[in-house]
């Protein structure tokens, strides 16, 4: 699966406002099952409610935002919670319509089934 | 005032940390300690990252770590020693290496030890796990809150 650097365009279907650019690319693991891929980002501070996951035009984004809990402003800051953003371009042989996400401590599981002629198939031979 | 147990490494960290504050959003982004500064492979030694604050009665202390098992989370206060130690495990034991087309989280066991600014009452510690942040309220010593001094106008 390709990362996309360079964000996909899409339709303005408001007239441009000013958005926070600054936002952190988030660590992912992709890996291939038997059902299709598994993409597995981490995104701390962000709750299931502050996640966007979204399909457009073989395009799979991800964007959430992020939360401290900390009730006062922090002393000592080793890190800062930004917004997540990140792109991959699907291949074809992802089933769209299937694409399914779960969330939980701050790491969010994307399964992505292959479609069915994509899978491997195993071919028994005969022996006369 | 607080007194701090004195380590030359920490001094020598201070200063990485200066150097490093100072080449902040130089650069490319995808620099890897911009990018993926809060994983345990790409910051061995200080994982995880806190983000600490206080007030009149308490310490906050905040860590980023997300896919934690909290069953297997330690945390102890000894005087104003904090020290947090857990596991990340892998999202899954049973994948192939060649599996994976991206492995950039990492996984493992950890330990991080702090100094506190003020002795804290190590009985009344909480903490709490919600969305891969770990955060703890540790009340100060009764002996540790500042005082109010009273000015009178003569």
């Amino acid at each position: 699966m390709k990362e996309s650097t360079v964000p996909a365009k899409r339709e303005q279907q408001v007239p441009d406002t000013r958005e926070q650019t600054r936002s952190l690319v988030p660590p992912v693991d992709i890996f291939e099952s038997k059902e299709g891929l598994v993409v597995v980002a981490d995104l701390p501070g962000a709750d299931k409610s502050d996640v966007d996951v979204r399909v457009e035009n073989d395009t799979l984004t991800l964007q959430a935002t992020a939360k401290s809990g900390l009730p006062i402003d922090p002393l000592l800051r080793e890190y800062e919670l930004h917004n997540y953003h990140r792109q991959f371009q699907l291949g074809e042989t992802v089933d769209q319509e299937k694409i399914k996400a779960e969330m939980k401590h701050g790491v969010l599981v994307i399964n992505l089934p292959k479609k069915e002629a994509a899978k491997p198939r195993k071919i028994t031979v005969k022996t006369e | 005032m607080a007194i701090w147990s004195w380590d030359p490494l920490d001094e020598v960290e201070a200063l990485r940390r200066q150097v490093e504050r100072a080449f902040e959003g130089f650069g490319r982004w995808d620099r890897p300690y911009t990018r993926f500064a809060f994983l345990p492979g790409a910051s061995a030694r200080t994982y995880p990252l806190l983000n600490i604050g206080e007030d009149h009665d308490n310490i906050y202390v905040e860590a980023l770590a997300p896919g934690l098992n909290p069953d297997t989370l330690e945390i102890s206060v000894l005087d104003n020693t904090l020290r947090i130690a857990g596991e990340k495990p892998p999202i899954s034991e049973d994948i192939r290496p060649e599996a994976f087309h991206r492995n950039e989280r990492s996984a493992g066991k950890f330990v991080r030890t702090t100094a506190l600014p003020v002795a804290v009452d190590s009985a009344k510690v909480a903490a709490e796990y919600k969305s891969g942040l770990l955060r703890l309220t540790l009340p100060k010593a009764e002996e540790a809150k500042p005082k109010q001094i009273e000015v009178k106008v003569g």
